[in-house]
């Protein structure tokens, strides 16, 4: 086995073009499980670490520009008011000393459907900057994922960064597992309501061969909130659009039974986090109309 | 390959490494640091917990070649010459240890943990240390140690009268 350590970006996609074979390490908290139990073993290790570009973030017109090697615990000091799903969801993950190590680029690198960044990403609307000694590319979250662990990348390429839209309204996450660190997801939701083009965003994880967005639902209530003048009165939300946002979350799914539950608790699971979800981002939507 | 990084202080040099292993190994085995517990291999215990450029990390998930030129401190160099640290003294003195397996990664952990919050809640305490499983003690101890720890060094020195 072959370790490379790259300082430059070039440099690293010149490596991952000669090697497409290359697997790319950055905290590796998946990439030294694979290694350790003998499930991986690359003919070349990638090392991305001392790339100072991908430790950045920046904002432009709003929207973060997060780089690949930005850690989950600074996801959660640096950025929780720009970026409150995804930080939501970096708490939920691991333990401290996983965040300090892990990242979202990692997530989506190894793009298992219990990724805990999916579900935020996708419901905050989000785009993934790769790039290859061919050029760069962005491709919108919704098409990133193309099956379990597999994802639209290219042999030769390597992700830049991820592109997540600025907040418009409130967003929320929810996970279920069987204590509050340490856990796979048993199932996963993500919202975020955007009053600024009166649509919602849905992510769910766990609960399909890849993580997904629950399109009926964000449908149902973007149109409820609209035709009801929610958007505006910001009054209580009906108990049953609330329920019946539960029950079209749950219908987008498509999950297997597994060692970590069942595919109808997995099924039951979302109706409930996506009814609380709802009900905690509409409250912070009320009580944001209160303070303003 | 060789690896040269700095532990506890030292400028550490070591041939002879392999690519695929973990900086857990490189300490355990070629190093001759053994207090780094080797458990789960997968990030899950917490028992290799080990300082990297002043964080703590899981070393069974940082690649070797990962730590060269790097800042590495284990729970071997939290004693001073003369006497323990105070959270190692807090962590015997409250019976927190009992097989052991898990206690370097717990002082590491709690050594950050006061490190930045001084004091810290109960709270603050389960949620730093989330990351590290002890199957023998129930935790109850543990929290005590924290706690006795924290108190012990937030008294001025020569033992204060709060």
């Amino acid at each position: 086995m072959d370790f490379l350590q790259p300082v430059t970006w070039a440099e690293a996609l010149e490596a991952k073009a000669a090697h497409p074979d290359a697997v790319p390490i950055a905290g590796g908290t998946d990439v030294m499980v694979g290694l350790n139990f003998g499930h991986l073993r690359p003919a070349l290790l990638l090392d991305l670490t001392r790339i100072a570009d991908l430790r950045d973030w920046q904002v432009a017109d709003g929207a973060v520009r997060l780089g690949a090697g930005v850690s989950y615990a600074r996801v959660i000091s640096e950025l929780g008011d720009r970026l409150p799903g995804l930080a939501m969801a970096s708490r939920t993950i691991g333990s401290p000393q996983i965040r300090n190590r892990g990242t979202v680029a990692g997530n989506l690198a190894t793009a298992s459907p219990a990724g805990d960044a999916h579900p935020a990403l996708l419901a905050a609307g989000s785009e993934v900057e790769v790039a290859s000694a061919r050029g760069t590319r962005r491709i919108p979250i919704d098409d990133f994922y193309t099956g379990v662990k597999r994802t639209a990348m290219d042999d030769d390429e390597l992700i830049a960064a991820v592109h997540v839209a600025p907040p418009s309204g409130p967003q929320q996450y929810s996970k279920i597992g069987t204590r509050n660190a340490m856990v796979i997801a048993v199932a996963a939701f993500g919202l975020a309501l955007h009053p600024d083009r009166r649509a919602v965003g849905t992510g769910i994880g766990s609960a399909a061969p890849t993580p997904r967005r629950a399109p009926a639902a964000e449908e149902f209530l973007a149109g409820e909130l609209d035709s009801s003048g929610l958007w505006e009165s910001r009054a209580e939300l009906p108990e049953a659009t609330i329920a019946r946002f539960g029950e079209l979350v749950a219908a987008a799914a498509a999950p297997i039974d597994d060692v970590r539950g069942s595919a109808p608790y997995r099924v039951h699971a979302l109706s409930v986090m996506a009814r609380r979800a709802l009900s905690w981002a509409w409250a912070d939507y009320r009580s944001a109309n209160q303070e303003a | 390959m060789r690896l040269t990084c700095t532990v506890n202080g030292t400028e550490q040099h070591v041939d002879d490494v392999w690519e695929g292993e973990s900086l857990l190994y490189v300490l355990r085995e070629r190093m001759g640091l053994p207090g780094s517990k080797n458990a789960c291999e997968q990030g899950e215990c917490g028992s290799c917990t080990v300082y990297l450029d002043g964080l703590p990390v899981c070393a069974c998930l940082v690649a070797a070649g990962q730590a060269e030129g790097r800042q590495i401190g284990t729970v071997e160099g939290l004693a001073g010459p003369e006497a323990l640290h105070p959270v190692q003294q807090a962590f015997l003195d409250a019976g927190a240890v009992q097989c052991g397996f898990c206690t370097p990664g717990l002082l590491v952990a709690t050594h950050d943990l006061i490190a930045r919050h001084g004091r810290p809640s109960d709270a603050e305490t389960r949620e730093a240390l989330a990351g590290n499983l002890c199957r023998c003690t129930g935790y109850e101890k543990i929290l005590d140690a924290v706690r006795l720890a924290a108190d012990r060094m937030a008294e001025p020195a020569a033992g204060g009268d709060r």
